[in-house]
């Protein structure tokens, strides 16, 4: 079997902020009733984690949880384990209408770190990034320039973000470039 | 700039984010229907200057359909709504008669 690589092999950037493609990142996409009891159930067995409200992510020691519309959740797991975890969501939800899909070489993802990381994605998604418009812990979906992404903030100065694989180069370019040096003449 | 809330996930999301769907509460007839049944469904729009239902997807986010009431000359939102419904909730058609007292009222 070919060795996996991820978008962008590690990349690294240090700008206003640091960026950091993420590497190998397992992700598992799971579409069903999130108000079906089984399905929270199969989500508790799979990665330790209660279902999320809306809009809410959730990490534990076996992986995470994002609610990302009101029939899909996605799980963070590892690389390796990701198919492993869609058999047991299968398994668990034998009979229960749902979907549960390996999608971890489908994405990007990438960490920023630094005091204005909502000051660089707020230069190309027209979100709410203030502390009350995007509290740690919630997960917003909506677009960065031209292409679709998700964010979240795990600490106030770490942000993670995820895309589609097929536009992780151009996810990066943009970064740098939205995350220069002496950009950030409000923060830094 | 348009931002209308969406009933699905509860942001509060800017036109850019979202893909217009066209007017709403509009009948497709079926299979049996008429060649004027089916072009009034494609082509006859209300378009009116005012109060006006329109049906929005959030794209770039939850990515649902939700519905959405507001005022085509002055852009003020009247309300957004869930798409799993055949007209406006009652309450939100009674804020629009507040507002607008000339408002003709909700036609299917
Ligand atoms: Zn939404």
């Amino acid at each position: 079997m070919p060795e996996a690589v991820s978008s962008m092999a590690g990349a690294e950037f240090s700008g206003a902020v640091d960026i950091r493609e993420d590497g190998l990142q397992g992700m598992v996409t799971l579409r069903g009733d999130l108000g079906d009891a089984k399905v929270a159930g199969a989500v508790k067995a799979a990665v330790g984690l209660a279902m999320p409200k809306a809009r809410q992510i959730k990490k534990g020691k076996n992986g995470g949880v994002a609610w990302m519309s009101p029939d899909e959740v996605l799980l963070l797991c590892d690389h390796a384990g990701a198919d492993a975890l869609v058999a047991k969501l299968d398994k668990a939800l034998v009979g229960v209408h749902h979907l549960a899909v390996n999608v971890s070489d489908a994405r990007a993802m990438f960490t920023l770190t630094g005091t204005g990381v909502r000051e660089v994605i707020a230069k190309g998604a027209p979100a709410d990034l203030s502390p009350a418009g995007l509290p740690i812990g919630e997960i917003r979906r909506s677009r960065i320039g031209q292409i679709a992404a998700a964010f979240w903030l795990s600490e106030a100065e770490t942000l993670h973000l995820v895309c589609f694989r097929s536009v992780g180069a151009h996810m990066f370019r943009w970064l740098e470039n939205a995350a220069a040096a002496d950009t950030l003449p409000g923060v830094l | 700039m348009l931002i209308l809330t969406c009933p699905n996930c509860g942001i509060a999301a800017d036109e850019t984010d979202l893909a217009p769907g066209g007017e709403a509460h509009i009948t497709r007839h079926g299979p049996e229907a008429s060649d004027d049944e089916f072009e009034g469904y494609l082509f006859h729009k209300r378009n009116p200057k005012g109060v006006h239902f329109e049906r929005w997807r959030h794209a770039f986010g939850c990515g649902k359909w939700f519905h959405a009431a507001r005022d085509t000359a002055t852009l003020e939102v009247f309300g957004t709504y869930p798409a799993q419904t055949l007209e406006p909730p009652k309450a939100l058609q009674a804020l629009i008669r507040k507002k607008r007292p000339d408002w003709e009222g909700f036609q299917k």
